[in-house]
């Protein structure tokens, strides 16, 4: 009997549900595309940024603030993070046929890069991707319509090259895993660090998904470097090459980019991996910890990876269409850099109503978000980095650069 | 003279040991594919897929073993396992043997058909491992992780270099070692081993000779399952169990057959070792073993690397297409694929 019920509840609620998007729909109405990697390698990740991002739509039109009433209906589309054909059509999809007034994505370099190209740029809708950190992305033709709220790794490849020389560390091994993001890591580092006097021993690509990687380790230990370098996955490439570095005594120290963090390296390391240094984006701020309590006060995880960039990617969006006065895509685009930046009255997550009505009354507002949001003039996160080091068996945040 | 032996440390860690573990892991592999091979006469393509088949299963009794605490440190568990492994592998050679090669047989279908059953069989054992344990990396070795540790060997000798060998790599080198000298007594001087070289031979001088087809066929199956789940399960102790790796063995393990000549159980193991020890020489950087050994004013600057590691796979492809074009036989005169 119970189960009945449950299930006569959910109906019930769900009716509602539907019945309320219906109303809304015939209110004024402005729908905005989220295209995130609900299918393929990040699919452990985006129903939670895809939450994120919604909360601050929903967050915006509860206001009634915006527009005089206007309610963001989020309408979602598989990026598939891998197939760029996929995620193209998606976007024309979201674009010609919902008619969205901006898109909230994408996720992965890659993909992003072919949505922003075929189908985003040309036909004028603004996209802000809260995950793509290709430093490829900086220098596309956007004509001023991609932006992101994550940092390019090249801003990394800086961060770390600094970390590095700061510690004294001048001779380095490098290895990367063989896609867009470590390649582009990797070059970014290298041309970081060789600036800064460090000099780059060797550098070698790993696949991901062998079984043995004694090889690539053998390679790499040959050139005599002491510290390895390893831009890879951490469930992946990155952790066997780690194993069969300190197995067979080739390095003991190493250092990680964002992509290697993670509590699961630890666990299956153990103690050799203390003493590792590492980079990951965020920041230890009060923002970004008013963000995971109000995103927890709301029912979502909040300490998500990508999930505050996320919110901010949608935030941004809802505070451009307020400063612009309209739903119009050309008019969201002028008012984008203007919102994320300074000068005016900081906004930090969960206050998008005070944001909404400042500008509404004729004022600027800065917007500050979960991720403390500055965009750089090609409009992407200038991004802070947390320098991590394992001490005893975890992660501690050194300092934030 | 210290430069010397820190030189040869040095080679020992990095393409010695490892070499001669994968060889053996390799060459097991290849006593299978060449059995088969010479018994059934045709390219069991399945056999990847029969390793990852029978590892499955010594995973899957390893992990119930580790969940009941039965074990016996500091070897690791899957040992214990691996007889049930074994005979679940041998199980399904035998049901693919008897609904599916049987009726090829039977029909006397030419060998290019047995090849691409051998496929099919190899597509069904692949859903069957993906859908009982998943597509994913599964670990499973446990007990002592190694017989001499890098640091602990650079602490002793007080030598520049460190060499490490792993408990994993020693029991492989040691397996493979016992497994294959049974193997050959067993081909040699048992009764049955006799009738299935005479049947590889000569099929119909061996049925008038009144040797059992059936029997030699089913004791070829036990051995290939057989050998095949060892050379799994020390391949994933040594390395790691993905359902995918052992896909892709598939094709350094037949170089190995054909290098050694197919159909050649001494060539089998010979062609293990040379595949092995081509991929890892080819792909090492010989920067800091050369300057161990060469006077100062000769160092290198370069890598010294012949083959940058990613072709990996390139290295056994075209020893076999070379062995195929100057000598089909291979090294040891076996059959003409």
């Amino acid at each position: 009997m119970k189960h009945v019920k449950t299930i006569k509840t959910t109906l019930m609620a769900s009716v509602a549900a539907f019945g309320l998007t219906m109303g809304s729909a015939m209110a004024d109405d402005a729908k905005v595309g989220i295209i995130l990697g609900f299918t393929g390698p990040i699919e452990s990740l985006t129903p939670d940024m895809a939450a994120s991002a919604e909360l601050a739509l929903k967050e915006a039109s509860d206001s009634g603030i915006l527009l005089g009433g206007t309610t963001l209906t989020p309408v979602r589309g598989d990026s598939t993070c891998i197939d760029s054909a996929a995620a193209t059509s998606a976007a024309e999809r979201l674009i010609t046929s919902d008619g969205v007034v901006a898109i909230m994505g994408a996720d992965c370099s890659g993909v992003t890069t072919a949505i922003a190209n075929n189908t985003a740029v040309p036909n004028g809708v603004v996209m802000v991707s809260p995950s793509a950190t290709s430093p490829a992305l900086t220098t596309i033709e956007d004509n001023g319509y991609f932006f992101r709220t994550a940092p390019s790794d090249a801003r990394q490849g800086e961060v770390l090259a600094d970390v590095l020389t700061d510690r004294g560390i001048m001779e380095i091994a490098i290895t990367y895993t063989n896609n867009d993001y470590g390649k582009g890591l990797s070059d970014a580092f290298q041309a970081a660090y060789e600036a800064k006097g460090g000099s780059v021993l060797v550098v070698a690509a790993h696949e991901d998904g062998k079984a043995d990687y004694s090889a690539e380790v053998a390679a790499l230990a040959a050139a005599g470097a002491d510290h390895l370098a390893v831009f890879g996955y951490v469930d992946q490439g990155g952790k066997g090459i780690i194993q069969t570095s300190l197995d067979t005594g080739a390095f003991d120290s190493f250092v990680l980019a964002d992509g290697m963090i993670g509590e699961s390296l630890i666990e299956s390391i153990g103690p050799d991996l203390n003493g590792t240094i590492g980079t990951l984006p965020g920041s230890e701020s009060q923002e970004s910890a008013d963000f995971v309590s109000y995103a927890q006060d709301n029912g979502l995880a909040g300490d998500c990876p990508f999930c505050g960039e996320s919110y901010d990617a949608a935030a941004l969006i809802a505070l451009a269409m307020q400063a612009a006065g309209s739903t119009d895509r050309e008019a969201i685009q002028a008012q984008i850099m203007n919102v994320a930046n300074a000068p005016g009255t900081p906004i930090g997550p969960g206050n998008l109503a005070e944001g909404l009505q400042i500008l509404a009354d004729g004022g600027e507002v800065d917007y500050v978000g979960a991720t403390s949001v500055e965009l750089t003039d090609v409009g992407e996160a200038a991004g802070s980095y947390k320098e991590l080091e394992v001490q005893d068996g975890a992660f501690v945040t050194m300092q934030v650069r | 003279m210290e430069g010397l032996i820190n030189a040869i440390v040095l080679f020992s860690n990095f393409v010695l040991i490892p070499g001669m573990a994968y060889g053996s892991q390799l060459a097991l592999g290849a006593l299978g594919v060449t059995l088969i091979y010479s018994i059934l006469r045709f390219a069991n393509f399945a056999h990847g897929d029969l390793m990852a088949f029978g590892t499955m299963f010594v995973i899957l009794i390893t992990w119930w073993l580790q969940s009941i605490g039965v074990g016996i440190d500091p070897l690791p568990t899957a040992l214990l396992a691996l007889p049930f492994g074994m005979a679940a592998a041998i199980a399904i050679s035998l049901l693919s043997d008897r609904f599916v090669y049987r009726f090829y047989r039977r029909n006397k279908s030419p060998a290019v058909i047995f090849v691409i059953v051998s496929i099919g069989v190899m597509f069904l054992m692949n859903g069957l491992v993906r859908v009982i344990i998943g597509p994913n990396d599964r670990e499973f070795g446990d007990g002592a992780r190694f017989l001499i540790k890098a640091r602990e060997f650079k602490e002793a000798t007080g030598l520049n270099e460190g060499l490490a060998l792993k408990l994993s790599q020693g029991l492989t080198i040691a397996v493979t070692f016992v497994v294959v000298i049974a193997l050959f007594w067993f081909l040699q001087k048992s009764r049955t081993g006799k009738a299935m070289r005479a049947y590889s031979d000569n099929e119909d001088l061996a049925l008038l000779s009144g040797v059992s087809p059936d029997r030699v066929v089913i004791v070829a199956w036990v051995i290939a399952g057989s050998l095949a789940t060892i050379a799994g399960t020390l391949y994933g102790l040594d390395k790691s169990f993905k359902p995918f790796t052992y896909f892709q063995l598939l094709l350094p393990i037949f170089a190995a057959a054909i290098v050694g000549g197919i159909g050649h159980p001494v060539g089998a193991v010979v062609g293990g070792y040379v595949i092995a020890f081509s991929e890892v020489t080819v792909t090492y950087a010989y920067k800091k073993f050369l300057i161990y050994i060469v006077p100062e004013s000769w160092e290198p600057e370069s890598l010294v690397q012949l083959l940058s590691t990613e072709y990996k796979f390139a290295v056994s492809f075209v020893i076999l297409v070379v062995v195929l074009l100057v000598r089909p036989t291979g090294i040891f005169k076996g059959k003409v694929l």
